[in-house]
C-alpha cells in the first residue's frame, strides 16, 4: 500500500526551477532516502509534503490526505524535522518538548516510551536553553520534538549534515528502530554512503530525480566498466588518466582513483599507458560501484 | 634537513571554567602540508582552530603559527593566514567582484593589484559571466570555490578550512580538492576539517581528536594499518567510539 503519493509536483522560484515535475510513492513502513547535494530540491520537496509550501502544479497526498485540502490532518500525522534548527532557543530542553507535546494535545509522559532512547541522552541537560546545546544534542532534541506526538510518518530534512561519522551511524540505527516500529520515514541527506541504509532511494540533482530504486538495484543498473587504480603519485595519476580516453569519469575515491568508461577498456592497455607515463607500480582492479559512483555517472549523463 | 614548521604546538591547554576543551595537545604542521583535523562534534577541534587563528587565547602552552606567538602577535598571525568555512565565507549581497575586492582590501593589497588579480581569478574559475552578479544568485559549488580562492588571495602562509565541502555535490567536492592540492603545491599549508572520511584520505597527515585529546596523528595509510582497518571511516569509528563506550 502506498502511504505517500507524489504526482507531477513542480516548483519554481522566479525563473529558477527548484523542482522539476516529480512523481514517486513511498510504501507504508518504508525507509525512503532522498539523496543529493545542496540546491538539488530536497527541502522544497519536503516543505511541499509537510504542507508548508504550495507547489506550482501537481498533487501529493499522505495517508490519502491531500496536501492542499487536508493540510490540517497531515500536520497531525507528520513529524517534521527541518534542516535548520528551529526549536525555541530561549526555552529549555524540557520546555521545548512539553511545548510540542501540548500543541499536539498530548503529554511527554504519554509517549515517553517512543523517545526514551534518545531523550535519556539529553535529559541531564533538560534545564539548559536549547540555544546553548551542542550540535549533536540539538539534533537529538529536534528528533524528540518531531516524535512526541507519535507521528505515522517522519520527514527528516538532512538530519545528519555536519554530524560526525560516529554520531551519524548512531542516528541511522535509531531510524532503523523507528522503521521497525512501523513508522514510515522519508529522510534526505547529502552523504551518498547513507543511501545503503535506506530501503529505497531517490537520487536527486538540480531539481530532477535521476533514479529511484533500492540501493542494490541502483548499483546493479550501473553500466560502465569501473576500475580502482592506485599509484605512488595520485595527483599525477589523476591528470594522466583524464587524458587517456574520452567519455570517461576519473575521480579520487579515498586512497584510489575510480576510472569509469562506457567504452571497452583493456586493463593491460591501461597499465601499459600508465607505465609509459611514469607510473611503473600501478595497481588496477575491477571494482563494485558505490552509490557515489552511480551518482557521478548519472550526473554526467544528465549534463 | 629538518622540515620547516608552519605551526608548532607544545602542551596546549584550553579550559572554559572546569571544562577542559583542549587537554595538553602537542603537534607540528609542516610547510606545504595538507593536514586533516578530525573529531566528533564537541571533541575540541573548533577550540584549537580558534586558538591557531589568533581568535582565542590558550590557557597554557607554547604555540607558534607562521612563526608568530599566539599570545602576543595575533595581528601578525591574522595577516598571514586565510580562513574559510561553510557557515561563513562571502557576503551574499555583494557581487562576485565586490567580494574579491573587499577581501583584497582587508588584507591591505593595492587596488591596482586587486583589479589585476581579480580578473585573473574570475577567468580561472570560469566566473566571467557572473562577475557582476550578486553572490546570492550563483550556485553553492561556485561560491565554495570562490570562497577558497578569496581565502588565499593574499598568498597566506597557512589557510584554515573548516568543513569547506559540506553539502556540495560529489563532482564539485573533488574539484575543490584539486584546488587544495594546487594551493599546497604553492607551499601554502592547509589545515582542513571534514566529516567526509574519504576526504581524510586525501590529507598528507591526519590528527584525530577525542574528548579534547589527540587520539592519533599520522599519515592516513599508517593510521589504517595501525588500526587494522580498510579505510579512514573504520579508523575514525574505532577511535572515536572507543571513548564513547568507556
Amino acid at each position: 500500500m502506498n502511504f505517500v503519493e507524489i504526482n507531477n509536483i513542480a516548483k519554481s522560484y522566479g525563473s529558477h526551477k527548484a523542482l522539476q515535475e516529480t512523481s514517486f510513492s513511498v510504501k507504508k513502513g518504508e525507509l525512503f532516502g532522498v539523496i543529493g547535494p545542496d540546491g538539488a530540491g530536497k527541502t522544497t520537496l519536503f516543505r511541499i509534503l509537510t504542507t508548508l509550501l504550495l507547489a506550482d502544479s501537481g498533487s501529493a497526498n499522505i495517508a490519502e490526505f491531500d496536501v492542499l485540502k487536508d493540510y490540517k490532518k497531515i500536520r497531525q500525522i507528520v513529524g517534521y524535522m527541518p534542516g535548520r534548527f528551529s526549536l525555541y532557543q530561549d526555552l529549555t530542553v524540557e520546555e521545548n518538548l512539553a511545548f510540542f507535546a501540548t500543541i499536539f494535545g498530548t503529554t511527554i509522559k504519554e509517549n515517553y516510551e517512543l523517545i526514551k532512547d534518545i531523550y535519556v541522552q539529553i535529559e541531564p541537560f533538560k534545564d539548559r536553553q536549547a540555544g546553548k546545546l551542542s550540535g549533536g544534542m540539538k539534533q537529538k532534541l529536534a528528533l524528540s520534538c518531531a516524535l512526541i506526538h507519535k507521528p505515522e510518518i517522519l520527514i527528516l530534512d538532512e538530519p545528519t549534515t555536519g554530524v560526525d561519522a560516529v554520531s551519524r551511524k548512531e542516528f541511522w540505527d535509531l531510524l532503523r528502530k523507528f522503521k521497525n516500529m512501523g513508522i514510515t520515514i522519508i529522510v534526505s541527506t547529502p552523504y551518498m554512503d547513507e543511501a545503503s541504509l535506506c530501503d529505497r532511494v531517490a537520487l536527486i540533482q538540480q531539481g530532477k530525480i535521476m533514479q529511484i530504486n533500492t540501493p542494490d538495484n541502483i548499483i546493479n543498473n550501473y553500466k560502465p566498466i569501473l576500475f580502482e587504480i592506485h599509484s605512488n603519485n595520485m595527483h599525477d595519476l589523476l591528470i594522466k588518466l583524464r587524458k587517456y580516453h574520452n567519455n570517461s569519469n576519473v575521480f579520487l575515491f579515498g586512497q584510489t582513483v575510480h576510472y569509469s568508461s562506457i567504452n571497452e577498456i583493456s586493463k593491460d592497455d591501461l597499465k601499459m599507458y600508465l607505465k609509459n607515463n611514469g607510473h611503473a607500480n600501478v595497481e588496477i582492479n575491477v571494482c563494485t560501484p558505490t552509490i557515489e559512483d552511480c551518482f557521478l555517472w548519472l550526473m554526467k549523463q544528465n549534463n | 634537513m629538518e622540515k620547516e614548521k608552519a605551526i608548532s604546538v607544545k602542551n596546549l591547554v584550553k579550559k572554559f571554567g572546569d571544562f577542559v576543551a583542549n587537554d595538553n595537545l602537542t603537534f607540528d604542521v609542516y610547510k606545504g602540508e595538507i593536514f586533516g583535523f578530525l573529531g566528533a562534534n564537541g571533541a575540541g577541534k573548533t577550540t584549537t582552530l580558534k586558538i591557531l587563528c589568533g581568535l582565542s587565547k590558550p590557557t597554557s602552552g607554547q604555540i607558534n603559527v607562521a612563526g608568530f606567538n599566539v599570545y602576543t602577535e595575533t595581528n601578525k598571525i591574522k595577516n598571514n593566514i586565510g580562513y574559510m568555512s561553510q557557515k561563513f565565507s562571502l557576503y551574499e549581497d555583494l557581487t562576485v567582484y565586490e567580494n574579491i575586492r573587499f577581501y583584497g582590501g582587508i588584507y591591505g593589497l593595492k587596488l591596482k593589484d586587486i583589479r589585476k588579480r581579480a580578473d585573473e581569478l574570475i577567468q580561472k574559475l570560469g566566473l566571467t559571466n557572473v562577475r557582476n552578479e550578486l553572490l546570492s544568485s550563483i550556485p553553492l559549488g561556485w561560491k565554495q570555490k570562490l570562497a577558497f580562492s578569496v581565502a588565499i588571495f593574499h598568498h597566506p602562509k597557512i589557510v584554515f578550512l573548516d568543513e569547506p565541502t559540506g553539502g556540495v555535490d560529489p563532482v564539485t567536492r573533488r574539484e575543490f580538492w584539486d584546488m587544495i592540492y594546487d594551493a599546497a603545491e604553492e607551499e601554502i599549508t592547509v589545515i582542513v576539517t571534514t566529516h567526509y572520511m574519504d576526504e581524510a584520505e586525501y590529507c598528507n597527515r591526519v590528527c584525530i581528536m577525542v574528548d579534547g585529546r589527540i587520539e592519533a596523528i599520522d599519515t592516513p595509510a599508517q593510521l589504517i594499518k595501525n588500526q587494522n582497518a580498510t579505510n579512514m571511516n573504520d579508523v575514525f569509528i574505532q577511535l572515536a567510539r572507543k571513548e564513547k563506550i568507556k
